[in-house]
């Protein structure tokens, strides 16, 4: 063909998305807000574990909450029902937060003055995966129902978080999900992620999440 | 899935690159997406042909090399590339250690395209 030239383009296809993330982090580093984003499949219980960390912390930590949905604001009403700052952002379709749609939300949560804002990302273990949303701290649900073979499927997800929720652990007696056999495929992916076994519906394993919590909450404050 | 706001991303640095170069028309697109990424490339082209209507990069091929999925040892720090379907059931070539840190896979980069 005449007259067709190679050029050179050597950019990064995300590199917007990853600026913008770098500069939520560093601007709620300055504010001492911790950004903690939070992903799982839908139905594995992001929402019963935001309500229950928010009564944990009631009283010692100012927390808001993010909220992304693709349509629906029934997550918000719920956390707001508690006299919790919560903001609903609707994804329009799309299936992961990026770290506009996230400046959105902080925006909105400015004049709160927080400590930590929970990100409840789209219920998805896909695309949230491979989007930065600014936040300090990734952590993940994997409800027993949905599988042992979960890390197989969407190592990525596994690999890039601080911490792992295996939630509905009271249904372990009624399941075939192999415990042992699921650490061992997370950590190969990720041996320094956090394990924890919890019931949202049993209080079981709360605890131990709100303690790593304070614990990170205490470090971001003192920029460790 | 999300290949609107990747391919939204690809099309603005394209068309950027093909202003900068004064081109007239962009024949193709040069890029490398990492392994673990579930994008098929099937599906961005079309999603590509669909937002490049109308534009100078209407038509233009997209020319995708998969880059490998690495992995660090843990224990000694060999790094060794896997496949996906390896990725639950990781072993090290030098130490046999079966932990690991991702260390690339997810990467999207346009390294280059072809304009008249």
């Amino acid at each position: 063909m005449a007259g067709v030239r190679l050029i050179d383009v050597k950019e990064e296809i995300l590199a917007d998305n990853t600026k913008q993330a770098a500069a939520i982090r560093e601007d709620l580093r300055r504010k001492k807000t911790m950004l903690v984003n939070l992903m799982s499949s839908p139905g594995s219980g992001k929402t019963s574990l935001i309500l229950r960390t928010l009564d944990a912390l009631k009283g010692s930590i100012k927390t808001g909450v993010i909220e992304a949905d693709i349509e629906s604001t029934v997550d918000a009403e719920k956390v707001a029902a508690r006299g919790i700052p919560a903001i609903q952002l609707r994804t329009g379709g799309f299936c992961h937060l990026d770290a506009t749609m996230v400046t959105q939300g902080l925006n909105a949560l400015t004049e709160h003055d927080l400590d930590l804002i929970i990100i409840e990302n789209v219920g998805n273990l896909v695309c949230p995966a491979e989007f930065d949303t600014g936040a300090h701290k990734n952590v993940m649900i994997l409800s027993v129902p949905e599988g042992d073979d979960k890390p197989l499927k969407y190592p990525l997800m596994f690999s890039i978080c601080d911490l792992l929720f295996i939630n509905k652990v009271d249904y372990l007696a009624l399941s075939d999900f192999d415990m042992s056999a699921l650490r061992q495929r997370v950590l190969s992916l990720n041996p320094r992620i956090v394990i924890l076994e919890v019931s949202c519906k049993t209080g079981e394993g709360i605890e131990a999440w709100i303690s790593w919590l304070k614990g990170e909450i205490d470090a971001f404050r003192q920029n460790k | 899935m999300h290949e609107l706001p990747i391919i939204e991303s690809i099309l603005n640095i394209v068309l950027k690159h093909a202003q900068t170069n004064n081109a007239r028309k962009v024949i193709s697109v040069h890029m490398e997406i990492g392994k673990l990424s579930e994008l098929e490339d099937d599906w961005l082209q079309r999603y590509f042909d669909y937002l490049s209507k109308g534009t100078i990069a209407e038509g233009a091929k997209l020319k995708i090399e998969r880059t490998p999925i690495m992995m660090q040892c843990d224990a000694c720090s060999v790094s060794y590339e896997v496949e996906m379907s390896q990725m639950g059931n990781l072993l090290c070539p030098a130490c046999g250690t079966n932990r690991g840190k991702l260390l690339s896979g997810k990467n999207y980069y346009i390294k280059s395209m072809e304009v008249q």
